[in-house]
């Protein structure tokens, strides 16, 4: 064994810029990996947070609404007992968990709250703004039951499930963090090959060493072992520095810098940023192992 | 100890095969010569023993194992048991001579005890003792060789396989190589040695086997041959020491 780390200790130092540059290799590549992993979870965080709340929203017809839906203007009280009386039914109360009206009054005070500065917030009357029926579901999976039922109801101007604004934002985010795998992967990718040419040419200058070690009857593993280790110690120095880049960001950037500015999002912590970093590490030796392992093959042929 | 039967190799891209129905016994504390011109498949038949290859038909059965029939993962374990030596000698040239001996004993794991104690063992046996902390480079050709045959022997194999050992050496200087390769033959250890030398042949009286276009044509128990009259492998080799000067 002192033999071994021996050669693994010489052979490096005889590689160094070529193990200088897997190691940058993976640490590129994996804080990639890393950042689209903490996105991931970000975006796994926030859709438990806001899909618990999301709620679908029964507007009523007001005298603005367009009368291609509303004919008859302003939802009148009738109109308005009947959902109420359609939501407590029983072929609805089943996957209603329970739902409250919000009236003209308690809109335009809502509505004053958001838009509080804003100009169009002193042009908007009550009347302008939908009554609605805020509907909790009890599996949010469920808002086209509500919709197929309430949708064309006299005095219903739309259903609408909050989960259709949220979804947006999240595929947006997705499709970033889908990008970031993507190049992660390609970075994966040429580290492996250089990997495997590092490795390569570490053997080539060995070459008659190892032609030596399989004629007094090395066994392949003891052969293969420095090589494997060498590529193994240079991914992992890369790794643990993309795992350090990783926690940095969660750090400094998020809790520092994001926190500040989106007080109530619930954004990944060090704790998540923390969790990547074996998930890092694990990965860099995994792929040094295979690539050197694969790379060293051919010289081990008997 | 060695048995090749019926062996016919083929090499790609070549119409004639190397080795041609070949059969050869080899008995303990054999020392055999393999002669013949280059390209009669001596090499061929040194590498299918050393296991570097395999027959394409026949049979290689060495030290009861069929080298047709093991193990990608037992050759290495199986190579321990023989010492190899070739014309180019094969040193490490950034290793003194003691590490070049000590590091065939390092890789296929034995005790830094016991290497301390084989190594300069072996070197006293081949006359290098004092020259343990040379490099290859800074010695003769035949001292180069003698470190090749130290390190062949040192974990004491029971067959002795070289390729050409004087190849590269002048006469006189052969004649201390043959003298110490006979001295491992007399210890036990069975030599295989394949040879273009007709003068070492001829003065050794030993087992010819000539070889030519891949064809045994000559195996021949010359008059002053005599097989090692214990006929049991003596595996150390005390016996013969300080008499390689």
């Amino acid at each position: 064994m002192r033999i071994i780390f021996r050669e693994v200790a010489q052979s490096l130092r005889r590689n160094a810029s070529m193990v200088v540059s897997v190691v940058l290799v993976t640490f590129i590549s994996l804080t990639f990996v890393g950042a689209a992993a903490l996105l991931q979870m970000q975006i796994g965080q926030m859709k438990t947070y806001w899909y618990d709340r999301a709620q679908v929203a029964v507007y009523m017809c007001t005298e603005v609404s367009p009368e291609t839906v509303c004919p008859q203007g302003e939802a009148s009280a009738d109109q308005k007992a009947a959902v109420d009386a359609k939501l407590k039914s029983p072929t609805l109360s089943a996957y209603v968990e329970k739902f409250y009206f919000e009236d003209h009054a308690a809109a335009y005070a809502k509505f004053q709250e958001q838009f509080k500065g804003n100009a169009v917030a002193d042009y908007v009357k009550p009347a302008q703004l939908n009554e609605t029926y805020w509907v909790k579901l009890k599996d949010a999976n469920q808002s086209r039951i509500i919709s197929e039922s309430l949708n064309g109801t006299a005095g219903v101007e739309e259903v609408r499930d909050q989960r259709s604004y949220l979804d947006q934002i999240f595929s947006i985010l997705n499709a970033a963090s889908l990008a970031a795998i993507a190049v992660a992967g390609l970075m994966l990718f040429s580290a492996a090959l250089l990997i495997s040419t590092t490795i390569r040419l570490s053997a080539f200058s060995r070459r008659r060493e190892l032609g030596i070690m399989r004629l007094v009857g090395a066994s392949n593993f003891y052969i293969q072992l420095p090589f494997i280790l060498e590529g193994i110690v240079a991914a992992t120095i890369g790794s643990l520095l993309a795992g350090g880049a990783v926690v940095a960001i969660v750090q400094f950037f998020v809790q520092g810098y994001l926190a500040q500015r989106m007080p109530f999002t619930n954004l990944v912590s060090l704790g998540d940023g923390l969790l990547v970093v074996p998930m890092l590490v694990g990965a860099a030796i995994v792929l040094a192992a295979a690539a050197s392992g694969l790379a060293i093959r051919r010289y081990l042929r008997i | 100890m060695i048995s090749v039967s019926n062996v016919t190799k083929h090499y790609k891209g070549s119409p004639r095969p190397a080795l041609n129905n070949v059969s050869i016994e080899i008995d303990k504390g054999d020392f055999v010569f393999l002669v013949g011109e280059s390209g009669s498949g001596k090499s061929s038949l040194m590498r299918l023993m050393l296991r570097e290859d395999v027959p394409s038909t026949g049979s290689v059965h060495v030290l009861g194992e069929n080298l047709g029939a093991i193990s990608g993962r037992r050759i290495p374990f199986f190579r321990r048991k023989l010492g190899v030596v070739f014309q180019d000698f094969r040193l490490l040239p950034n290793k003194t001579v003691a590490q070049n001996v000590a590091f065939s004993l390092e890789v296929i794991g034995k005790s830094q005890g016991f290497i301390q104690e084989a190594v300069p063992d072996v070197l006293r046996l081949v006359g290098l003792e004092e020259k343990a902390d040379r490099l290859p480079g800074q010695l003769s050709g035949g001292e180069q060789q003698r470190v090749a045959l130290a390190r062949a022997i040192v974990n004491k194999p029971a067959i002795l396989l070289a390729d050409e050992p004087t190849g590269n050496l002048d006469p006189a200087t052969s004649e201390g190589i043959m003298a110490l390769i006979e001295r491992i033959n007399l210890a036990g250890t069975t030599v295989v040695m394949a040879t273009h030398d007709r003068g070492i042949v001829d003065r050794l009286q030993k087992r010819v086997i000539e070889l030519r276009n891949g064809e045994i044509i000559r195996d021949q128990r010359s008059a002053g041959y005599q097989k090692n009259p214990t006929g049991k492998i003596d595996t150390n080799f005390a016996g013969l020491e300080g008499g390689a000067n």
